[in-house]
């Protein structure tokens, strides 16, 4: 027989909670796929690797590769410019991380961390503070002037003025001949 | 002064509708009897500009979109792209393209000009104050709301500024890196990149982006819609403030909105517009950036990238900053503020008029967010040369940062405890007749 009390559970509670809990937990999971549709898609996801040709790349010249629709800058440096680059003291970096996506993680600024042959410098070419696609061979440094901000990175791409957090970038990549390189 | 409703339907069918849908009882309450200080002055007017640039912009907007093709792929050899080239068939094809699409442009600027003013005018009037703090908050919501639109309005055309724009500004969550650095193991990405690349649908800004940002600029000025409607509720529950910041005391003291200020709003939206026309038909581009007219191109940055004029104050005070998290905590921090203002203004004196060291500062307010605005239009590394001596911009910009928040933070809370306010009039009757009504105790 049905009574009402008050400190008893009755029907109505269970029927309250569960229609609340399910409306909630539907709510939640039904707003997934409308969160979820927004991320890169499978078509972008795949566009994962490219092999590029760098034999044409001069001393003191850079040339730019897209990759993952981001720039990848390929600098082939002068001795002047690996010299600089290896003179540089780690305590004089802001960011003391390689940032190179083929080492691990905490290997530390080094200029050898940040390349594989020392000639050849590849970066993501994105400036680390907001995004722009800092001019080659501008700043106090030798390396990279970010037009937007007034980032200055030096002749291993590292930061070393301004309001960029990070050094930029260093993709995972590998030489796969003399002067060629896969990226990804 | 809401709720006493005086609409008297006259015909039958007026009547038979009033008991249905009481809908031009509504209109009859809020845009014909509403009582409204009979002092208000032309600073008061830009509520109803404002009304107007929206209706103006939603109009053009719509008719824009029956012509605008959101699409970032590459045209002509690659040098040009979908959404840009159906921005130029617009200006060149379209009959009356060019009309329609400067006037979305350039109204766009005049809603942003009538918006400051309008805000300012609310600081300096005190119209944030009790009873009315409801009816700020929401005004500053329309205007990040506004910022918003603006902003996913400025990247449709695909141009450079367009590009970089998007790039700049969405790159802004990805300062939250320093607060969660993994999201998952090594070398993952912080919080804040997966956050862009949530925005962008990709790794960069690219079709993804461009496709939804004109589906939510789409969507936006209708938000703005429905938050218009509810804060011309929240102002019509307390009523108007008013440039004397006293309350109205009685029917002595207000005159009705029609035919008052439906006219007088009238007379200055006729002179407003005749600038906005002026704009339009003699210098469509004044405000326009010319790197716009270049198509995007994701492997060039500008060599200087700007955002439009009514964002160069914010943009000024991200700049000044030398740490990247905290130069957008300044930034979002500076909207934020706004909506503390009627807790941050502790003075019982609504108006300036009556506060004399008050008034002062916020003159020097109003020429602080002009001068950011001229700093955040200069090139980054650039240099004042004063008398010999170079001052890097980057000092200005940080003082006037700093004096923003002072403003805020300190002038607002504690200036009152030093400040002795100006005898107020008695009432509007009073100070605006000149002579003392009868009037009920205070």
């Amino acid at each position: 027989m049905a009574t009402t009390t008050t400190d008893e559970p009755t029907r109505r509670d269970f029927i309250y909670i569960a229609t609340g809990t399910v409306a909630a937990l539907g709510a939640g999971l039904a707003a997934w796929p409308f969160i979820d549709q927004m991320n890169p898609s499978s078509a972008v996801l795949a566009l994962s690797s490219i092999e590029i040709d760098v034999s044409a790349i001069q001393e003191g010249q850079q040339a730019v590769f897209t990759w993952r629709s981001k720039p990848v800058f390929v600098r082939r440096r002068t001795q002047k410019e690996i010299a600089e680059a290896e003179a540089v003291a780690l305590s004089d970096l802001p960011d003391k991380l390689a940032r190179n996506l083929n080492l691990p993680e905490d290997a530390p600024a080094t200029d050898k961390n940040r390349i594989e042959k020392p000639q050849w410098l590849v970066l993501i070419g994105i400036c680390t503070h907001l995004g722009c696609i800092p001019l080659n061979n501008q700043g106090d440094f030798g390396g990279y002037l970010c037009p937007c901000h007034g980032s200055q990175y030096d002749t291993a791409g590292r930061i070393r003025r301004g309001p960029a957090p990070e050094n930029l970038a260093v993709p995972p990549y590998a030489f796969i001949g003399p002067a060629k390189i896969k990226i990804g | 002064m809401s709720g006493n409703s005086t609409y008297q339907p006259k015909t039958g069918l007026t009547r038979w509708l009033d008991s249905r849908l009481p809908i031009l009882r509504l209109a009859h309450d809020t845009m014909t009897t509403f009582p409204t200080p009979r002092n208000l002055n032309v600073w008061y007017t830009f509520g109803a500009i404002l009304t107007f640039f929206l209706a103006v912009q939603i109009v053009t907007g719509i008719v824009l979109a029956m012509h605008f093709l959101p699409s970032a792929v590459l045209t002509n050899g690659g040098t040009s792209s979908v959404a840009f080239d159906s921005v130029e068939s617009i200006m060149r094809d379209v009959n009356y393209g060019w009309l329609l699409r400067y006037m979305h442009a350039n109204g766009a600027s005049m809603f942003f000009l009538a918006v400051y003013i309008h805000m300012f005018r609310g600081l300096y009037y005190g119209s944030s104050k009790a009873p009315r703090e409801i009816l700020w908050i929401l005004g500053v919501l329309i205007y990040v709301v506004m910022v918003a639109t603006a902003f996913f309005g400025y990247v449709l055309p695909w141009g450079q500024m367009s590009f970089w724009a998007a790039t700049v500004i969405t790159n802004l969550f990805s300062a939250l890196d320093q607060v969660v650095p993994h999201m998952g193991g090594a070398h993952a990405p912080g919080i804040g990149t997966m956050i862009a690349q949530w925005l962008w649908g990709g790794f960069a800004v690219g079709d993804a982006t461009l496709n939804r940002f004109f589906s939510l600029h789409y969507l936006l000025p209708f938000v703005i819609a429905g938050l218009v409607g509810l804060h011309i509720w929240a102002l019509h529950v307390p009523g108007n403030n008013n440039p004397l910041g006293i309350d109205v005391q009685g029917p002595q003291d207000t005159v009705p909105f029609h035919p008052y200020y439906t006219v007088k709003d009238g007379f200055y939206l006729c002179l407003f517009v005749i600038i906005y026309a002026f704009l339009v038909f003699f210098h469509p581009d004044f405000v326009g950036n010319p790197d716009n007219y270049t198509p995007a191109n994701p492997l060039v940055t500008p060599p200087h990238i700007v955002p439009e004029w009514y964002l160069l104050p914010f943009y000024a005070m991200l700049r000044s900053i030398p740490q990247k998290l905290f130069g957008v905590l300044v930034l979002f921090g500076a909207l934020a503020t706004l909506l503390f203002v009627p807790w941050l203004d502790t003075s019982r004196v609504r108006s300036m008029r009556f506060r004399p060291m008050m008034k002062q500062f916020f003159w020097v307010f109003v020429a602080d967010c002009i001068l950011l605005g001229y700093l955040g239009s200069q090139e980054p590394q650039a240099v004042w040369h004063l008398g010999g001596i170079d001052v890097p911009l980057l000092w200005p910009a940080r003082i006037g940062t700093l004096y923003y928040f002072v403003f805020f933070f300190v002038v607002m809370p504690f200036l009152p405890l030093i400040e002795t306010p100006l005898e107020r009039p008695k009432s509007i009757a009073e100070a605006v007749l000149g002579t003392a009504q009868p009037q009920a105790a205070e």
